[in-house]
């Protein structure tokens, strides 16, 4: 795959470097058709998501027509129990979902990423102390540990955003400090050490740059987790709550339908397989291409 | 073998150790809540004498140490307290549910974790070929699709279009073992989807890191039939990782039924800490989530020994 594209040797050599872009789009237009899928579904669902209110005249609580409404009538998608229109909520659920999922896949990076730095560097009490306490917490199944967690807080969305992120933290916690104690005994980070250079210095200079590879495997897998997650609490009728558009609360909502053959109730969790698998995709790729493993014979 | 054993031991105190933590971790959290939980419970019309008699009731007009020890002190004996919501007994509660709820995992398990090692020693001969490229791609898609859309797909074939399966389960203490796989026969394959394809896809990766060592090149050159390298040579030394990733994989089904058990309203454990969560039903939430979790710490253990036993080396850690 990769023998064509050594050009042969031409009459001007000194052509300039390509830059990295360039190098970034080269490898995409390598990339196999699983990744493109999914790069093009997660440019699609971004485009819809941030620009979701222009791409419907109604809004996403808006009552627009009689309840359970067939499709293609007035209403492309018909409409939900309420009578609102299904295609505006399926749009506005990219932003809805999509967008919690990601604000708290973020969270979970920057308390798991901090902690696991933290724990690289300074391995002592602070990395005992912080690894024992992820121990326990991962003793607990995360979906059972959010749905108590719930009970005691209650069903807000900030609070599912914090309780969500620092539960998925623990596994982000123990891959950035797998990841960074490599770095760490390598002889230029005990260079930078010996100089004196700060804390912050070292995580954002010398440790960041070097693990951010399967830092962005992990992002992409978390986040797919995370999402998956938040869509099931939400299904369960605890996580994202009504009136907001959501793709699992969706489901749940319109589930009455399937017994009448309709399969308007399950387009809003065919959205969420469709994100998920464009983004497993991609991390699959991407996993594949940075750890220069190729499985071959 | 006496080191075997000691290990098994530490290992198991640990276990306890960890569950211990987690019950003052369960415990604790509802001391946090925010206000009373009587007050919470019985909402903000509540008359003093009301919210003073729940106090009570909860125990809450104690410290919560001595609380804490009497529930233990109960949990022992087999007595969990009483539900909020209907004031039964959470044992007599959780028993047929429990006993639902494991039908409904072990059903999936027993016949996706043969399947799973199948499929994935198969994938990992054949690596590159057609086969293995739409393995990964359909096992990716398994493992992406959220459980209520498998779910649903399954409703909408199997009971709407062709009604072979019933879409809700209707299981009571009298239904005959026929009976219950017939009902159990949807959820059980729902989950099964999952599970199977992360099982493959994990047995696959793992059976691949052992074929490129070097004693198995050694035994291909040596003019061994391909099976008998799989069997005698990889096999062996397969099982630490293959019996953690089938822990792990159940593990992940005690998480799993919830969602499963809440769409086919399958009467399980799953289905009755989700209706009690939303009751703010905090007895009968406490108790699932120790039963959810001892379960999820055994099962670690379990994967812990397994792959210990199996390769001495790890007896003698560095």
């Amino acid at each position: 795959m990769s023998s064509n594209d050594i050009s042969p040797p031409k009459a001007q050599v000194n052509r300039p470097r390509r830059t990295r872009l360039q190098n970034a789009f080269r490898e995409i237009l390598k990339a196999p058709i699983t990744a493109k899928f999914g790069m093009l579904v997660i440019l699609t669902y971004g485009f819809v998501a941030i620009f979701a209110p222009f791409l419907t005249p109604y809004s996403e609580t808006e009552i627009v027509g009689p309840e359970f409404d067939v499709w293609g009538n007035e209403f492309i998608l018909g409409t939900d129990g309420l009578g609102r229109d299904m295609l505006t909520r399926l749009l506005f659920g990219a932003r809805n979902t999509v967008g919690i999922a990601f604000i708290t896949t973020l969270l979970a990076f920057v308390i798991g990423g901090i902690m696991g730095l933290l724990s690289a560097i300074y391995t002592g009490w602070f990395d005992q102390v912080a690894s024992r306490v992820v121990d326990v917490l991962m003793a607990i199944p995360q979906l059972i540990f959010a749905l108590m967690l719930l009970t005691i807080f209650g069903t807000s969305i900030p609070i599912l955003i914090i309780v969500i992120a620092t539960l998925d933290a623990t596994r982000i916690f123990r891959v950035t400090r797998a990841v960074s104690l490599n770095v760490v005994v390598l002889d230029y980070f005990e260079a930078a050490r010996l100089r004196g250079e700060r804390i912050f210095w070292l995580c954002i200079r010398e440790i960041l740059p070097n693990i951010t590879a399967p830092l962005l495997a992990e992002f992409g897998l978390r986040f797919c987790f995370v999402f998956l997650m938040i869509a099931a609490l939400s299904f369960l009728g605890l996580g994202i709550q009504p009136p907001t558009a959501d793709w699992g609360s969706m489901v749940r909502e319109n589930a009455v339908l399937i017994t009448y053959g309709d399969i308007t109730p399950i387009l809003p969790a065919i959205a969420i397989a469709i994100l998920t698998l464009g983004v497993n995709f991609l991390v699959d790729w991407f996993l594949h291409k940075s750890s220069g493993l190729k499985d071959g014979h | 073998m006496n080191k075997i054993l000691l290990m098994i031991l530490q290992r198991f105190g640990l276990g306890l150790l960890t569950l211990f933590v987690v019950s003052i971790i369960i415990f604790v959290g509802v001391e946090f809540l925010p206000g009373d939980i009587a007050e919470a419970l019985l909402g903000q019309g509540a008359s003093p004498e009301n919210v003073a008699a729940l106090r009570h009731e909860l125990g809450l007009d104690r410290p919560a140490h001595t609380r804490y020890i009497d529930w233990w002190a109960g949990v022992l004996q087999g007595d969990l307290g009483t539900s909020l919501a209907n004031r039964r007994d959470i044992a007599e509660l959780i028993t047929f549910r429990l006993s639902n709820t494991l039908f409904l995992a072990l059903t999936a398990a027993a016949i996706s974790v043969p399947l799973a090692l199948l499929f994935g020693i198969l994938a990992a001969l054949y690596r590159n070929s057609l086969y293995d490229r739409s393995v990964n791609v359909v096992t990716l898609g398994a493992v992406s699709a959220p459980e209520f859309l498998t779910a649903y797909v399954l409703i909408l074939y199997f009971s709407v279009k062709l009604g072979w399966f019933p879409s809700l389960s209707n299981i009571d203490q009298d239904t005959s073992f026929i009976d219950k796989l017939h009902q159990v026969a949807l959820p059980a394959i729902t989950l099964m989807g999952v599970i199977l394809a992360y099982m493959m896809r994990m047995v696959r990766a793992s059976i691949i890191n052992l074929l490129a060592s070097a004693y198995i090149e050694m035994a291909h050159l040596k003019g061994m039939p391909k099976f008998r390298v799989i069997v005698k040579h990889a096999l062996p030394n397969a099982w630490a990782p293959i019996a953690n990733i089938i822990a792990i994989s159940l593990a992940y089904l005690v998480v799993g039924v919830v969602v499963v058990e809440v769409v086919f309203i399958y009467p399980g454990l799953g289905q009755l800490m989700v209706d009690s969560v939303s009751n703010r039903d905090i007895p009968v939430v406490q108790a699932c989530s120790m039963i959810f979790a001892g379960t999820y710490i055994l099962l670690n253990l379990t994967a812990d020994i397994v792959s210990i036993c199996t390769n001495p080396r790890l007896l003698h850690p560095k």
